[in-house]
């Protein structure tokens, strides 16, 4: 299981991509118990180059309406994270991309945070996302941790994060850094204003060590082609979920939408 | 044993700050000035003025002559009911508001539950002319509708939540929320000893007036120096912790915390989180938590809204590990029981909230020179629905 430590899918994308990097956040368990590795698959074979897949919380305050109905909707299907576990038996080998959790921290704290990173290096789960660990309780219990079992870390930064705070979380991050582009939660469709364009510009003239993937916001092919010009990246969320929501045929909707955002792929 | 917060901001294992990336910077700079600015002499004096002239503190520790006859020990009742708005709610209000000016803030958001923190914040917004938004449940919008004409009236805006569970637990979700998309204008007065570090100390501080006052009128108004023991109701905990505050290191003085059973604690439909919960992550804060084994925050229930909250203050849940602190809890019907009892006794209407640590009082182990205080957080004109309606009940059997 510690193979994972070697080579990592995360680390190897960034060294290869050649243009900007796809990526996308499905919640686990939507929109049927059962579709969270068909979307997964729906979204490699569409092109998506990684996959963040959310694990559902019962208040994730940091979210929009369309990830609060997902994560509801997953939760009245019966997601758990021991189901979720199951599910991922079958993620290796048919999905190739890197897939990172993403969640609260509150039902990892439950399910024990080591027990938890031995699932997902068991599973094949290449980092994690935790947007509501501390920094410090990272340093100090679950940095080590996560290397045992070879999982990349990934850090949020946001336009109000100070220089000197961008720089300890950058040194800390061993996936990426996910740029919050906008003092938002989850699901807001905003134009790359000025203000964001010079966010960009300050977060590039960093040069930071770590791969910039930017998040919140993007919606469609111009948001994500303005908001990623500076940076390795971009991640969408509810604009997919919103697809999902109303989709009959998953595998070509998913294509579609993927296609409407980068039509190369 | 210390029972307050350390450096770090957490009381032994509970506490702390566990939030998104967005709100590291409003917490963060709450963190570095709370304690500087609350104890400069200039915000001091303005504090104490607008208690005093505005809120009208002292409150009475006032001897509840009949109830004490019928349960057997001298009962002293910390009456917050008389506060300015009709709460305790308001000694936070008004120091978080002057905090958010010296913050230099234009915007208030709060989250409320039986509406009486709505209400303070509403106020004290009112009277610092600064714009507020309040986050309410649907459902508390309607089982404390007075509140929210009273908010109105006084300016605010009453945001209705219809996410979750639609109650206190979905407000203060929603108004995290807003903080999130409004980081630099805006300040959030929580307004229960609950949330992110600074949160449960600062409202402590701000809420220890209660206790403060308990020390000085017990010995000068009656022959005791020191009460036995003090009692007041938990949801998450704000009128409590200032009651117990500054007797926690006094271990003599016996500290209970009353929780809300709801329909029983093992009916599956409680508040009792000290009783029921599990260490857990809500809010921004570890704390005991209601959840399930996966880690989902469970619906609490009670029918008092100011109570019916899954978590509690991070400082209670250290109070109850270490033992300093008691928690019992009593029950929806216990509740309205005790408050139709303290009117009729003493011509009282207490809140529901309340009512739960009246309800406690015939339990209570206490001899006849043995002091009992306590904390009347708030009147009852808000719940005389749910009163109105237990009394017809009880007339048709």
């Amino acid at each position: 299981m510690r193979s994972n430590a070697l080579c990592n899918r995360i680390g190897d994308l960034f060294e290869k991509a050649e243009g900007k990097v796809l990526s996308m956040f499905t919640t686990a368990g939507y929109p049927q118990l059962d579709d969270t590795l068909r979307v997964c698959k729906a979204l490699q074979d569409a092109g998506v180059e990684m996959i963040e897949l959310g694990f559902p919380f019962s208040d994730p305050l940091a979210d929009g309406p369309t990830i609060q109905r997902s994560n509801e909707r997953a939760l009245q299907n019966g997601m758990s994270l021991s189901v979720l576990f199951e599910q991922l038996q079958g993620l290796r080998p048919a999905i190739r991309v890197p897939v990172l959790l993403m969640g609260y921290l509150n039902p990892v704290l439950q399910y024990g945070p080591e027990r938890f990173c031995a699932s997902c290096a068991e599973v094949g789960i290449d980092g994690l996302i935790l947007p509501d660990l501390p920094i410090d309780e990272y340093c100090e219990r679950y940095q080590s941790m996560f290397a045992d079992y070879g999982l990349r870390s990934v850090f949020l930064i946001t336009p109000q994060t100070p220089p000197e705070r961008i720089r300890r979380l950058d040194g800390l991050a061993t996936g990426f850094l996910y740029v919050v582009s906008v003092a938002s939660v989850t699901g807001s469709k905003l134009a790359v204003d000025d203000s964001r364009k010079q966010y960009f510009q300050r977060i590039h003239e960093m040069k930071l060590s770590s791969p910039t993937m930017v998040g919140f916001g993007i919606h469609d092919r111009l948001s994500f082609e303005d908001s990623t010009a500076l940076l390795r990246g971009g991640i969408l969320g509810s604009a997919l979920l919103q697809a999902l929501e109303k989709s009959n045929d998953i595998e070509s909707d998913v294509r579609a939408f993927v296609h409407a955002i980068r039509s190369d792929s | 044993m210390n029972y307050n917060v350390d450096t770090r901001g957490f009381f032994g294992s509970f506490g702390g700050a566990y939030i998104p990336e967005m709100l590291v910077p409003n917490i963060a700079e709450l963190q570095a000035c709370y304690r500087e600015v609350i104890e400069e002499a200039a915000f001091q004096s303005e504090f104490q003025q607008l208690l005093r002239d505005y809120v009208g503190r002292p409150t009475p520790l006032y001897p509840a002559r009949r109830l004490s006859e019928k349960l057997g020990y001298p009962l002293f009742l910390k009456r917050e009911d008389l506060n300015h708005t009709g709460a305790h709610k308001i000694n936070n209000a008004v120091g978080q508001i002057l905090l958010a000016q010296r913050l230099g803030k234009r915007r208030i958001i709060a989250e409320t539950g039986a509406g009486q923190h709505g209400v303070a914040t509403a106020t004290v917004c009112a009277l610092m002319g600064i714009e507020c938004v309040v986050y309410m449940g649907e459902i508390d919008m309607h089982r404390q509708a007075p509140n929210v004409q009273r908010m109105q009236m006084l300016g605010a805006t009453v945001r209705a939540v219809t996410s979750g569970s639609r109650v206190l637990k979905d407000a203060a979700n929603e108004a995290m929320r807003d903080w999130i998309a409004n980081p630099e204008d805006t300040h959030y007065i929580i307004g229960s000893a609950v949330g992110p570090h600074p949160y449960p100390d600062m409202v402590m501080r701000f809420q220890s007036v209660i206790s403060e006052e308990i020390r000085w009128q017990l010995p000068a108004q009656t022959p005791y120096t020191l009460p036995h023991s003090i009692i007041a109701c938990v949801g998450g905990g704000s009128n409590a912790i200032g009651a117990f505050a500054r007797f926690l290191d006094t271990p003599e003085v016996a500290l209970i915390g009353v929780e809300a059973a709801g329909k029983g604690l093992d009916s599956g439909e409680t508040a009792a989180t000290i009783a029921r919960g599990r260490e857990g992550v809500l809010h921004g804060s570890r704390t005991l938590v209601m959840q399930t084994s996966d880690g989902q925050i469970t619906e609490a229930h009670s029918i008092s809204a100011g109570l019916d909250y899954p978590g509690v203050g991070p400082q209670h849940a250290h109070l109850a590990r270490t033992g300093r602190a008691r928690y019992v809890s009593a029950t929806d019907e216990q509740a309205l029981a005790a408050a139709h009892e303290l009117a009729r006794l003493e011509g009282i209407i207490p809140a529901l909230e309340t009512a739960h640590a009246l309800a406690y009082l015939a339990q209570h182990d206490a001899g006849p020179d043995e002091p009992v205080v306590l904390c009347l957080s708030g009147r009852g004109d808000k719940d005389m629905a749910a009163y109105s309606e237990h009394h017809r009940k009880e007339m048709s059997f």
